[in-house]
């Protein structure tokens, strides 16, 4: 299988902070890779500096083969990556429907893709006119996760989607994200719920101080405790 | 954290009406105070022109100022530039301004406000190009580069028309009142009111019907995430700061006839108000910057007439009132 991602040698600096310090890592296409490690391991770090919100200091960044790693933000957007941030940073002040407007850059909402996504969270078709500023935590990550897959893309960069959230919303949101994983869909995970790594992983990476310090089949990891001890410092069951 | 399942319903979305009924609460307050009903009205449409010629130049800066976080001092270079450029088409045709003719008068109104725009909206090209591009992100030197571009700019006007003040008589046909009863109201003013009114409307039309006004009102939140949606909001940025300085170029024409003179430093009380109002109305906020500019101009009127020695710090005192309410101002739009 080939990799549609692929990051070798990756710094970033953030002011005189030294983040990521050699990041190689590939991200298979039509898998679902797992980005794990302890807080401030420098998962988001990544996420963001493959999609150019902060630049690489040094480092080669690829995308599909092309070279992205002094793109902008909205280059690399078009090139087909969307991104769900940790933050979900919806849009408070627009509505759903605009919100997907927005998101739906090469032209009208696709019905069928709506109908899609309403079939996962049908929240948002109750809510098509309400301010995103007025949705409930797991209805803006909805919101949030719909608008990354409102069109077609080739790369999905997803932070921590599950964090904060009520149980039964967890559940559907894995239930959206395994749907998509079947649709053939290449996503680099970053997620601190086991069950949920567990459930949609294919592979893992785990970080730690800016570095990749492992790498390998997720079923593998999920089996082995003491291997999950070393590099999470705990084991996975405890953060269910 | 609490969370609510998907299906739950969701809490009707609140209305925020206070900003909107203060300038009414305080327009009615003033009525036992001021006493006469004909000055309360005369003083009021006052306010209300006087409100949307500060909305108008002050329009652009608060999406500038929410959009990108840059503060430009120079804004006032806009209102003076698009004054003076108004003098060069209406000096020419003194004839046709004076004539008792509203279609003749307007004949030359219109181009002279159109050029003013153009021009302004050219400079601010300029100004975001050369003085602002160079320094995203860094407050201390935005203040001073585009300080020193107002400086600048004032400097070349005076180079250029000289020190006099120039004297911009009001067209002939928008002098005078309308009378009503005994209450006379001038003409000029209503016109303002209603460019005013139109530009304010129009405004809102593009935020709320137009995908770019959406880029906008979502750019304004989070710039960030429309760029990671693959929008390129440095240009849209510099539409929207072309547009604010063509604006700000029409208000300046607008300012320039109410007073009847223009010169180079005209802007330099106005933008004080302009600020206040900005920061007022919430940073990045249409509705609160409309509203913010009737306040400012309330104040500035029914305050003048009740206790003229109150005026220089009235509009200070109004800042500080607004902000001990709502910190963010009226409607806070950006989480700055």
């Amino acid at each position: 299988m080939s990799d549609l991602l692929k990051l070798s040698g990756v710094h970033t600096h953030i002011g005189r902070y030294h983040i990521l310090q050699g990041i190689d890592l590939t991200v298979p296409q039509g898998q679902v890779t797992m980005l794990l490690g302890r807080n401030g391991a420098g998962k988001t770090t990544t996420l963001r500096t493959i999609m150019g919100l902060w630049q690489a200091s040094s480092g080669e960044i690829t995308l599909a083969g092309e070279h992205i790693e002094s793109r902008t933000t909205p280059d690399i957007a078009r090139r087909g990556v969307g991104y769900v941030p940790e933050s979900m940073a919806v849009f408070s002040d627009l509505t759903v429907k605009e919100n997907l407007v927005l998101a739906a850059r090469d032209g009208p909402l696709d019905d069928a893709q709506l109908d899609w996504i309403f079939g996962f969270f049908p929240a948002l078709r109750r809510f098509w006119l309400s301010r995103a500023g007025s949705l409930s935590g797991g209805q803006k990550q909805m919101l949030s996760i719909a608008r990354a897959i409102i069109e077609p893309r080739k790369l999905l960069l997803i932070d921590e989607p599950t964090k904060g959230l009520a149980p039964a919303i967890v559940m559907a949101l894995i239930e959206c994200l395994k749907e998509i994983k079947r649709k053939g869909a290449t996503i680099l995970l970053v997620e601190q719920n086991f069950f949920a790594a567990r459930e949609l992983g294919d592979s893992v990476l785990v970080m730690d101080n800016g570095t990749i310090v492992h790498r390998g089949e997720m079923a593998a990891l999920a089996a082995d405790v003491p291997l999950q001890e070393r590099l999470l410092g705990l084991s996975l069951e405890a953060h269910q | 954290m609490t969370d609510l399942a998907a299906n739950d319903p969701l809490p009707k979305p609140k209305r925020d009406i206070a900003p909107v009924l203060l300038p009414i609460a305080l327009a009615l307050l003033m009525i036992p105070l001021i006493g006469s009903t004909s000055s309360w009205l005369t003083l009021t449409a006052a306010s209300l022109a006087m409100g949307m010629m500060i909305f108008i130049m002050a329009s652009g800066l608060t999406l500038v100022f929410g959009l990108m976080d840059v503060l430009n001092f120079g804004h006032g270079a806009f209102i003076a530039v698009g004054a003076y450029v108004a003098t060069l088409v209406l000096a020419p045709f003194a004839a046709s301004i004076q004539a008792d003719s509203l279609w003749m008068n307007l004949a030359v109104l219109a181009p002279a406000a159109l050029l003013s725009m153009a021009v302004s909206g050219a400079l601010g090209l300029i100004v975001e190009r050369v003085l602002i591009l160079p320094v995203y992100g860094q407050h201390l030197k935005q203040i001073l580069m585009t300080t020193g571009g107002l400086i600048v700019a004032e400097q070349t006007l005076y180079a250029l028309w000289g020190p006099q003040i120039i004297p911009m008589p009001l067209p002939a046909s928008l002098r005078g009142s309308f009378i009503l009863g005994d209450v006379a109201i001038a003409k000029y003013r209503v016109l303002a009111m209603l460019i005013g009114l139109a530009v304010f409307i129009a405004i809102q039309l593009v935020l709320n019907r137009t995908k770019l006004g959406l880029l906008i009102r979502a750019g304004v939140e989070n710039r960030e995430m429309v760029e990671a949606l693959g929008y390129r909001i440095r240009r849209l940025f510099l539409g929207v700061f072309m547009t604010g300085s063509a604006l700000a170029g029409l208000g300046g024409v607008m300012w320039a006839l109410y007073r009847e003179q223009v010169h180079a430093s005209m802007s330099d009380d106005l933008t004080v108000l302009i600020f206040i109002v900005v920061i007022i109305g919430g940073l990045g906020s249409i509705g609160g910057c409309f509203i913010g500019a009737i306040l400012v101009a309330m104040v500035a009127n029914y305050g003048g007439f009740l206790v003229p020695k109150l005026a220089l710090v009235s509009n200070i005192l109004l800042m500080v009132a607004i902000l001990m309410w709502r910190p963010r101002g009226l409607y806070a739009v950006t989480s700055r």
